[in-house]
């Protein structure tokens, strides 16, 4: 081996022009929403009794969830079945996931009217809803989530504690807080994992289960019983192409070489998760003979039809040709596709899908409501940008002699 | 190393267990959820529109019922507003609209106050309650205004207030559980001068309004809307015409929350499936770091 890759911050400089971009959108979107505490829901989202959710539930709930998916589904290969070979994109995964599900807690706490009562859910039960499980489940996974991530701050920091001022007395009693607690971490890390990857199959499909309730007012093309089981499918087809398009990106913002090898052989896995889904999705339309519903043509079903084939069937040929495999261009174009894919399946759901018996017009997202999502996504990345400055994230290639980190998160099974 | 796996075993052995713990007390309190409790004499309201003058003073006094802003009564005889398809909205909990195709009828819309209430089982924090006398009622001191409820609801009822920044509530008609418990009529039913609106025990009001059809089968359209739609609704409709599909949309017969619920139940039947992915991933987590000891001992 020529290079060990080693989790290591990295020392570019934080501010470029696109950062600067992406703070200026991310603070447009804290203006609406400071609008929104303000003013309440109504001034600065088109939502109304007809439409009671917009896309702050479909993008940055739905759709967030999903997109966080690269968390549960390294973990499960890097961890659970050992390929050690992956382990350099599980901190990077999880970083994502961490980052995006704690958006996605918060684009709940903006969209629900009442938010200071956001823990009610914690104490007040309610085990036939389906919301209450997604709840329930999402809090407990970010937690989870969060101890995951501990053993990069305890790295970061154990034996280089240097407070400032008078508080460096305190030096050596943190820096042992700090030991303990990284033992503590490696000897019950499998739990988390394990319980990481269980509580995420249960609300990646819950999330599915969400609009059944809604019955007869979601489009036939979208609506069946087998939602949760697609749900499920499309966030395991996800979470490698989110894994890959994240991994590209950084290196090239960061100057990095993309490691190529790993992400090639990663995407071996897209094809067939993509297969399985795609195949239930169809399977689906011929049982329930909803296919009836794309010979009419209008925006229900040219929204399916981009869905399907630009986001779940040209990307599947793509991953299925080694050449696309073995080229950054052509992985990035295919993950793109298929989290395009994904995005528009949870849009379709939660939005193109939902029409209200009694509705006098349709829903469009308003320039608050897209501001603020955008505002989230923008922060999200200047987050990222912050954290693998701060924390060992991203693996890069090292000669130095060093103790190979076995685990990414360490503490798995010894 | 084999400390080690042992330790694992244990504690995976653990969690299961203590898993099981919980989920032998938690899904009795979900069953008994599932099935609201209806008693016998539960109560409802026959709406029978061939009777409706569409006075709308049944909308007047709900609004004085539940202290909104009422006005004048004059001005609620306004043919113009009649024609405009409304919806019950946040100081609105009750409208009557004008239909106009093979006839005209003036029906007057609420809360159907279901007999098994989409938004009762989509509410997160169970905010919702399906009341002894029939009534589906919200509670201020739980709701967190997330709008499931409206989401679920088949025919569109609960209404939200998007332009209050504290304490926006869910409104919908309560079916004047305060004025029924003191023993007094529902608001719109007493002033109904028509008697359009019959108060009573739902059976018995199925009943009658059978007898009606019997009695009047050139007056009436073959049906009772509400007996059996999604379910059964307290409030039940008479009319000349179908309703379904025109004043009313589609809906089947299955109970709204049915299908959502026995999926809900079915991932989570007494916690065994979680469970058992638990195990299965741990069985896998041991087995091939096995494989790999094995191998690097090599
Ligand atoms: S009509 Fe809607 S709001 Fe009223 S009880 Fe039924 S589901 Fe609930
Ligand atoms: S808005 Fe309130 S009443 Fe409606 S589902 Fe949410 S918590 Fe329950
Ligand atoms: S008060 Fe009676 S007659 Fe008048 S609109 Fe209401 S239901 Fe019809």
């Amino acid at each position: 081996m020529a290079h060990l890759h080693i989790p290591t911050p990295i020392s570019k400089k934080y501010f470029t022009p696109g950062v600067i971009i992406l703070a200026l959108i991310a603070v447009n979107g804290l203006i609406f929403l400071a609008g929104r505490f303000l003013f309440g829901i109504g001034s600065v989202t088109n939502l109304n009794d007809q439409y009671p959710w917009g896309i702050w539930i479909g993008l940055d709930v739905a759709a967030g969830v999903a997109l966080a998916a690269g968390g549960f589904t390294t973990a499960a290969l890097g961890h659970i079945m050992h390929r050690d070979k992956y382990e350099t994109i599980i901190r990077p995964a999880l970083l994502t996931a961490m980052l995006g599900y704690t958006f996605v807690a918060m684009g709940v706490f903006v969209d629900i009217g009442r938010w200071y009562y956001i823990w009610h859910p914690l104490v007040m039960w309610n085990g036939n809803s389906a919301l209450f499980e997604v709840g329930i489940c999402v809090m407990m996974y970010l937690t989870v989530l969060y101890i995951e991530f501990l053993p990069m701050v305890t790295e970061r920091f154990m034996g280089k504690v240097n407070l400032p001022g008078f508080l460096s007395r305190f030096n050596k009693i943190v820096d042992s807080i700090l030991h303990s607690l990284d033992r503590g971490l490696s000897k019950t890390m499998f739990i988390f994992i394990i319980a990481g990857v269980v509580l995420s199959c249960l609300h990646q499909s819950s999330l599915g289960t969400l609009m059944i309730i809604a019955g007869p007012k979601m489009h036939p093309l979208w609506q069946t019983p087998i939602l949760p089981l697609l749900f499920l499918l499309s966030a395991f087809s996800v979470g490698f192409p989110m894994v890959i398009m994240e991994s590209l990106t950084a290196s090239r913002s960061f100057g990095l070489k993309p490691e190529l090898d790993v992400l090639s052989s990663l995407s071996k896995f897209v094809a067939p998760l993509l297969g399985i889904y795609l195949i239930g999705k169809l399977g689906d339309m011929v049982i329930r003979e909803t296919f009836v519903y794309l010979t009419e043509f209008n925006l229900v079903s040219i929204l399916f039809g981009v869905e399907v084939i630009i986001g779940v069937i040209v990307p599947l040929r793509m991953f299925l040709a080694p050449a696309v495999r073995k080229s950054p261009t052509g992985l990035y174009i295919a993950s793109m596709l298929v989290i395009f894919g994904v995005l528009m399946n949870r849009f379709n759901n939660f939005v193109t899908a939902y029409s209200p018996p009694y509705a006098v017009e349709s829903y469009f997202p308003s320039i608050g409501e897209i501001s603020v999502t955008l505002g989230f996504v923008a922060l999200e990345i200047l987050f990222y940008r912050l954290f693998v400055k701060i924390f060992p994230v991203i693996s890069i290639p090292s000669d130095k002699a060093h103790i190979k980190t076995k685990y990414a998160i360490r503490g798995a099974v010894k | 190393m084999s400390q080690n796996r042992r330790e694992f075993l244990k504690t995976i052995a653990a969690i299961g267990a203590s898993t099981a713990a919980i989920s032998s007390v938690t899904p009795k309190k979900t069953i008994a959820k599932t099935e609201p409790f209806l008693s016998e004499d539960r109560k409802g309201v026959l709406v029978d529109t061939t009777v409706c003058i569409g006075c709308r003073k049944c909308e007047w006094a709900c609004k004085g019922a539940h202290g909104f802003e009422q006005g004048d009564f004059e001005n609620y005889q306004n043919d113009e507003i009649l024609n405009v398809q409304r919806r019950p909205s946040t100081n609105n909990l009750t409208v009557v609209n004008k239909y106009i195709d093979e006839g005209t009828r003036t029906v007057k819309m609420q809360c159907m106050h279901c007999e098994h209430p989409a938004c009762v089982s989509a509410c997160i924090v169970g905010a919702i309650s399906k009341k002894e006398n029939g009534s589906v009622v919200w509670d201020t001191d739980m709701c967190i205004g997330c709008r499931y409820c409206m989401v679920a609801c088949p025919f569109q009822i609960p209404a939200f207030e998007y332009y209050k920044a504290l304490d926006p509530k869910i409104v919908k008609c309560d079916f004047c559980i305060e004025r029924t418990s003191e023993g007094k009529l529902p608001a719109c039913v007493n002033i109904c001068p028509v008697e359009a609106l019959t108060y009573g025990t739902r059976n018995e009001l199925i009943d009658e309004a059978k007898r009606r059809i019997k009695n009047h089968p050139d007056k009436y359209f073959d049906h009772v809307f509400g007996e059996y739609e999604v379910g059964g609704t307290s409030w039940l409709y008479l009319a000349d015409k179908n309703l379904a599909g025109n004043v009313f949309p589609k809906l089947g017969n299955n109970t709204a929350p049915g299908v959502s619920e026995s999926i809900q139940h079915g991932i989570f039947a007494y916690f065994v499936p979680p469970i058992a992915v638990y195990a299965l991933l741990g069985g896998i987590m041991w087995l091939t770091k096995e494989k790999e000891t094995k191998k690097e001992n090599k």
